[in-house]
């Protein structure tokens, strides 16, 4: 289906007389005209093939048209073209700038800047520590506290983290896997101890704890139970937070790790269809927690092949949904997601050049029709962003959004002969690499044998030694170097760990610590039996454990992993 | 022990999980004809100076982007030095800003990678510093 794009099949309403001489007419082309040209002006070497490695044609026209696609429409099934009818000619994608750094009162200043700056949604970095599931004062966060992004070790800095804002009026995304399920449940706590209704409370939490296995290597506990976590979650969150995006499939860290776009694709899609599988295996109806499943993609450099990869994603998820899970909503079929620019991407030289990438990936992002969107600052090569690199980005998404018009018509792209060519491309290499998972006994078997490991290890020494070698130019790294001006860059203050160590430490004072022993003894029994544990962290978050307390009782019954060491 | 390839420990102190840049950088010397032992994640200081000094290695490669490097390169340069190995070339990459260059350099650290460095940059540097290393230790070796 994928690769048959052969123009003239009967009954295709779309074919026309034309189609039937497309190719003698395309192989003249190529004798009378290309060639002559090429003989004249030889090629680039760079210019025979997309980021991920898929040979390009010169030029494409109608005898590479997807037969599929041009019987497509935004809005309905598989949803290449977007989930929307109306793309975003009604609701632009959400604005939303990932920010954590240091103390709970430091983020929640760069949170409250960024709302006044006209973002429409909150996204939440964790220090270190929080994503390793230890508490500020331990020996393990020691120089890590507040580094990378805020520092949350109880209920009492998520009070502080989200004070003065409404978490029924602002939905809030919070990058947490290995322990997503406290701190969502911190999250949840705070949000009841301000009266608000967990029915309208609405965000996301990461919590992909298979990625962290494949690609960014924050996972605590082994995969097995790892994923009976996220299960959990899926099972309860939307019962109880029925606005709440249980999981944000993520093929961002992925990507970062080193893989190709196409096999971001298939490890992301390949994740989330095994968290689908794991819950409708313990009985849970599909269409009762698909449509909480989001996801979230990387735009790289690549232009096209990343706007072909979101709508090869969509196509790829409504087909497994509708066809092999049996899903009838139509809300269980379309493939949500977020998307960042490739952080991976940037460049410590020249950090303003960085501006001019950014564009050019959130402008993918966008024609790839991404929900919502995080651009990164030009300075984070070099350090965490400044609160004026951080607003230079928003303000780049504004300039697409409101001065472009791109987000004027709906998926503007959509039947160009390149762009529909590279979307079936992607799903049909997509959908062999996912095979290869399945083959090996799908994708906690590749995570314990190292293949993950692997292909994302050769694709990225591939890469580096393309870019060492100057057969891939990135602008003043191999070319165009230059002198360039230093940037200010944003600092954390060293006193970060003292004034979290403090807090906590009036927490273990003041609460009730009967009641905080009581619920991690309900969350170890919980753990041990395994019945549904999201009820115990919520007990566990009101009675102020702390985030290393719960995690070491994980700990202690399932055992801390250790993945194969492969270069 | 001044003949022979270079060995080279490629480590990931604390708690960051990004290994990347370290797996690359590690498979980079390798297909230089180093010899490459690298630790895998979540290391400690203590960890990473005991397998240096098991695996008598000429140069140690710290990779941290978590913001930590300071903290990490003394503790381990400390280490190094407390283990009587303080001649071991100690190195490092990350996502370190400029203005903490000075301050790894004073504490032992003798060079810092940061995005955009080529690796073959990385092993011409290597070869330079560790070639110093062990003609510096002939030296001192002859005059005893």
């Amino acid at each position: 289906m994928a690769d048959d794009r052969t123009p003239t099949v009967a009954g295709d309403a779309h074919d026309t007389e034309d189609d039937t001489v497309a190719t003698p007419r395309l192989d003249a082309w190529r004798r009378d005209t290309y060639g002559p040209a090429v003989a004249r002006i030889p090629e680039r070497s760079t210019a025979s093939e997309t980021l991920s490695g898929i040979p390009l044609e010169p030029v494409y026209t109608e005898e590479h048209r997807s037969r599929a696609a041009a019987l497509e429409h935004p809005g309905e099934y598989p949803f290449t073209r977007g989930i929307h009818a109306s793309g975003y000619r009604g609701k632009l994608w959400t604005m939303r700038m990932f920010a954590g750094f240091g103390t709970p009162e430091e983020t929640n200043r760069r949170f409250r800047a960024l709302l006044a700056a006209g973002q429409t949604g909150l996204s939440t970095a964790f220090d270190l520590p929080t994503l390793m599931g230890y508490d500020a004062d331990d020996p393990m966060a020691l120089g890590e506290v507040g580094r990378c992004g805020v520092s949350v070790s109880s209920l009492a800095d998520m009070e502080v983290l989200f004070d003065g804002i409404d978490p029924e009026a602002v939905t809030t995304s919070m990058t947490i896997n290995a322990p997503a399920s406290p701190i969502w449940a911190m999250y949840l706590a705070m949000a009841q101890r301000r009266g608000a209704d967990l029915t309208r409370v609405g965000g996301t939490t990461q919590n992909d704890i298979l990625k962290e296995f494949i690609a960014q290597k924050e996972y605590v506990i082994p995969p097995e139970p790892s994923v009976r976590l996220v299960v959990d979650t899926i099972e309860w969150g939307p019962r109880e937070v029925p606005r709440w995006n249980v999981v944000s499939v993520s093929g961002y860290h992925i990507r970062e790790a080193g893989s190709t776009a196409v096999q971001e694709l298939a490890f992301t899609l390949a994740n989330g269809r095994h968290y689908v599988q794991r819950t409708v295996d313990r009985g849970v109806g599909v269409d009762t927690f698909a449509p909480r499943i989001s996801f979230f993609f990387n735009v790289h450099n690549d232009f096209f092949e990343e706007i072909a990869k979101l709508r090869a994603a969509r196509r790829i998820w409504a087909r497994w949904l509708r066809e092999d899970f049996g899903a009838r909503d139509p809300r269980s079929w379309t493939l949500r997601t977020h998307a960042q620019t490739a952080g991976v991407s940037l460049t410590a030289q020249q950090p303003l050049v960085n501006v001019a990438r950014v564009a050019v990936q959130a402008l993918a992002g966008v024609l790839g029709g991404a929900n919502s969107l995080h651009t990164d600052a030009y300075d984070e090569a070099l350090s965490l962003p400044t609160e004026a690199a951080a607003l230079l980005a928003l303000r780049t998404q504004q300039v697409i959004a409101h001065e472009s018009g791109v987000a004027n018509v709906v998926d503007p792209l959509g039947g160009s002969y390149f762009l529909e060519h590279l979307t079936d491309e992607m799903e049909r290499r997509a959908l062999a690499l996912v095979a290869v998972i399945d083959e090996q006994g799908g994708v906690e078997a590749a995570i314990e044998n190292g293949w993950f490991a692997r292909e994302i290890g050769d694709a990225s020494y591939a890469e580096q030694r393309a870019v060492d070698a100057g057969d891939r130019v990135i602008v003043g790294v191999n070319a165009f170097q230059a002198e360039a001006p230093r940037v200010p860059l944003q600092h954390v203050d060293a006193s970060v760990a003292r004034s979290q160590a403090e807090r906590l430490a009036t927490v273990r004072a003041e609460r009730d610590d009967a009641a905080a022993r009581a619920a991690l003894a309900d969350l170890r029994d919980a753990a041990v039996s395994g019945r549904n544990s999201m009820p115990s962290f919520m007990r566990c978050a009101h009675a102020l454990c702390t985030l290393q307390e719960q995690m070491d009782v994980l700990r202690d019954v399932f055992g801390v992993y250790e993945e194969p060491v492969v270069l | 022990m001044s003949e022979g390839p270079i060995r080279v420990v490629i480590a990931k102190p604390g708690l960051d999980g990004h290994d990347r840049g370290a797996k690359v950088v590690a498979r980079a010397l390798r297909d230089a004809g180093m010899e490459v032992v690298y630790t895998g994640l979540r290391q400690t200081s203590a960890m990473i100076v005991r397998a240096a000094v098991q695996e008598d290695a000429d140069a140690v490669g710290l990779s941290v982007l978590s913001g930590a490097h300071m903290q990490y390169f003394e503790q381990i340069a400390a280490g190094l030095r407390a283990a009587g190995s303080d001649d071991v070339v100690l190195f490092g990459g990350g996502i370190v800003p400029d203005d903490d260059l000075p301050s790894l350099r004073e504490v032992g650290v003798d060079r810092v990678f940061t995005p955009g460095a080529s690796t073959e940059e990385i092993v011409r540097y290597l070869r330079e510093a560790v070639a110093e290393r062990r003609s510096r230790r002939a030296g001192a070796e002859a005059g005893r």
